[in-house]
């Protein structure tokens, strides 16, 4: 089995970056590049009555949005480096998941941008890189 | 959406001119005395014929088909509500969710959806009712009623899930209208459709009722009982005009704060109930004595042990709605494969609801001392009306507020803002459960939907004006209304739920029901 990069890609240029450089290495190594795009998610937040109705519509319609506005241009746009690309959109806490993810494709590396935003909302938010430098099973390459 | 933004400037005219009609007293004192008189002279024959007594008994029947009904799924389940619990909890937290179901509704965000429509000032105006006409020993009756209706509460909401309707958009809702029709039909028994039809009715009128009237007139008095005298209709009318603003306005950020917010003020509600007990410590046992002396022998209540009964029975089941039907609306849209889970989760509901948020307000009442009892024979003394006498002579959530600030005053502020949130979140939940009770009968469309949700504002006005009386008996009878219907369908089912639950425990005892990890 050929040697899996995950890449955790939200959309962003530093994300882009991200992907860039995974595609690279993985050329290199002779790997895969598996795109993950993880939709913030806790079902443990509180919904209203219409939300409940509706939350699997909603499910569906995000799902569909990000493959057709995130997924499905990451791939095109790194077609070309010949080098097997596939995806994978989870729901849940985004470092969580993306470990998770990474476990299960058994990734030789994790490969994440970074927000770069101040320590004031980390400080309130967190960060993703943050908690993926504490946790992450496999090392862990974050592209400035 | 922004079409239908356009009454809101029609809605505050007519409150701004109720409101600069206020400072002519008498006029307004008027006003709300002719909607308290129409009010009670237009639902009296509905609210008799619901608690008309069982022939040679003073026993409302209404509340024996409640009782005999929790029993009945109790025994018919082998107690499921006490053999499954730490499997609920672990539902709960989703150790049996699927992962690749992320982003569905989770056994969680149902019953807190539910249980948010489900605590409102039943828990602390209600309580406070039944403590007051049936003594301390109404308590012992309503969490036993509670702890039945657990099994009430999930045979109905198993069914809600599994015969709810999936729309061909995707939208998933359900309820006791969609079991009746569909389950009826498959088993092939007759009568599902009009019984549905008369459950819509009175889902409607519940939420009218239960769902609105009380909750509003509650809020106003216990605005009045802490800011002094003002006119309901003021209360009435802003409150309408909130409520006006989420469901036909369609500003859901409301209703989405609203639901953050009130799991966290049940749970200040049940912190602060707990210091007044810590400061109280040593009439716990008292307390406790005087719910099981209160139980069995009534202590001078009106109607002696069968008035503290029929009193906590009616209470409970107007809390925590097991065997009405309601909540079954809400959880209907949880995503599982498997109907029974969903059972199981909301069997927690009238546990949280009765036996431990209903169970504080009514030790905080008993504690503090609010009823007065004679001295010489320790049987509380009855005043006019049949209610017991209080120190302040205080009824409904103004005797829990003199319970709540009596031992800390500042305790009062807290409660008004609880109950303004809960009375609000109740009304949104039950608009929404008599929407979807009127577009079965109406089916969907904008204007019929406006039609009811106008109706829906217009009572949110009436409740605050009335005084508790006649609000409190009608909401009573629409909300028992609905059992009525609802129970003779459970009734009918609950052999497809036990096949369910059988199914389902034995796989889940082999093996091949497991966590995720």
């Amino acid at each position: 089995m050929s040697s899996t990069i995950v890449v955790a890609h939200d959309g962003s240029d530093s994300s882009e970056r991200a992907m860039a450089f995974a595609v690279d290495r993985a050329g290199v190594i002779g790997g895969a590049v598996l795109v993950a795009h993880v939709l913030e998610w806790s079902p443990y937040a509180f919904l209203t009555k219409e939300e409940l109705e509706e939350r699997h519509v909603r499910r569906r319609e995000e799902l569909e949005r990000a493959e057709a506005a995130l997924l499905r241009p990451v791939l095109e746009r790194h077609a070309a480096s010949g080098v097997p690309i596939t995806t994978e959109m989870r729901y849940g806490h985004v470092a969580e998941t993306l470990i998770r993810i990474a476990t299960q494709a058994q990734a030789v590396q994790v490969v994440i941008g970074r927000r770069g935003q101040g320590g004031f909302a980390n400080r309130f938010f967190g960060s993703v890189a943050g908690s993926l430098v504490q946790a992450c099973p496999v090392p862990l390459t974050i592209v400035p | 959406m922004k079409h239908s933004l356009a009454p809101v400037p029609a809605l505050a005219a007519l409150g701004a001119a109720i409101i600069a009609a206020a400072p002519a007293l008498a006029q307004t004192a008027t006003l709300d005395e002719r909607i308290n008189t129409a009010f009670a002279g237009a639902t009296g024959w509905f609210v008799s014929l619901i608690f008309a007594p069982i022939p040679g008994t003073g026993f409302p029947w209404i509340v024996a088909w409640l009782v005999v009904g929790a029993t009945v799924f109790s025994i018919y389940f082998g107690f499921v509500q006490f053999r499954v619990i730490g499997h609920s909890i672990a539902l709960v937290k989703g150790d049996y969710s699927d992962p690749d179901d992320a982003g569905e509704v989770s056994h969680f965000q149902a019953l807190a959806t539910a249980l948010s429509g489900t605590v409102g000032l039943g828990n602390i105006a209600g309580v406070a009712v039944a403590v007051g006409i049936g003594g301390p020993g109404a308590t012992f009756w309503m969490i036993l009623a509670g702890l039945l209706g657990m099994a009430s509460k999930f045979t109905e909401c198993t069914l809600a899930v599994k015969y709810r309707n999936e729309y061909p958009d995707g939208r998933v809702s359900g309820g006791p209208m969609y079991y009746m029709t569909k389950g009826f039909a498959l088993r092939g028994a007759w009568g599902g459709k009009p019984l549905a039809v008369l459950f819509a009715i009175f889902a409607i009128l519940g939420s009218f009722g239960g769902g609105n009237m009380f909750q509003s007139n509650q809020a106003h008095a216990q605005l009045v009982n802490v800011f002094g005298e003002f006119p309901g209709v003021i209360t009435g009318v802003v409150f309408a005009a909130i409520v006006f603003a989420v469901i036909v306005g369609g500003i859901r950020s409301i209703a989405r704060v609203t639901e953050k917010v009130v799991p966290l003020m049940g749970v200040i509600y049940v912190g602060t109930a707990l210091v007044i007990l810590a400061i109280n410590f040593d009439q716990i046992g008292w307390a406790i004595g005087q719910i099981f002396a209160g139980a069995f022998t009534g202590l001078g209540v009106a109607g002696g042990m069968a008035g503290a009964l029929i009193q906590g029975f009616k209470r409970a089941a107007f809390s925590n709605e097991a065997g009405v039907g309601s909540a079954a609306i809400a959880h209907s849209a949880v995503r599982t494969k498997e109907p029974v889970t969903e059972g199981f989760v909301a069997l927690l509901e009238p546990f949280i609801d009765t036996v431990v948020i209903c169970t504080m307000t009514a030790l905080v009442i008993i504690i503090t001392g609010q009823l007065v009892s004679d001295p010489e024979t320790g049987l509380y003394i009855v005043g006019e009306g049949g209610s017991i006498e209080t120190l302040a002579g205080n009824t409904g959530v103004a005797l829990t507020s003199a319970a709540f600030s009596q031992s800390v005053p500042i305790f009062r502020y807290i409660l008004v803002v609880a109950v303004i949130l809960f009375a609000f979140s109740t009304m949104i939940s039950w608009s929404y459960y008599g929407l979807k009770a009127w577009t079965f009968l109406f089916g969907e469309g904008k204007t019929t939907e406006l039609v009811y949700k106008l109706i829906f504002c217009f009572f949110v006005i009436v409740g605050a004006a009335a005084s508790l009386g006649p609000v409190i008996d009608f909401s009573d009878a629409a909300i028992f209304a609905m059992a009525v219907c609802n129970i003779a369908a459970l009734y009918v089912l609950m052999p497809i739920v036990k096949a369910e639950m059988e199914s389902y425990l034995s796989r889940l005892k082999s093996g091949e029901i497991r966590k995720f990890t």
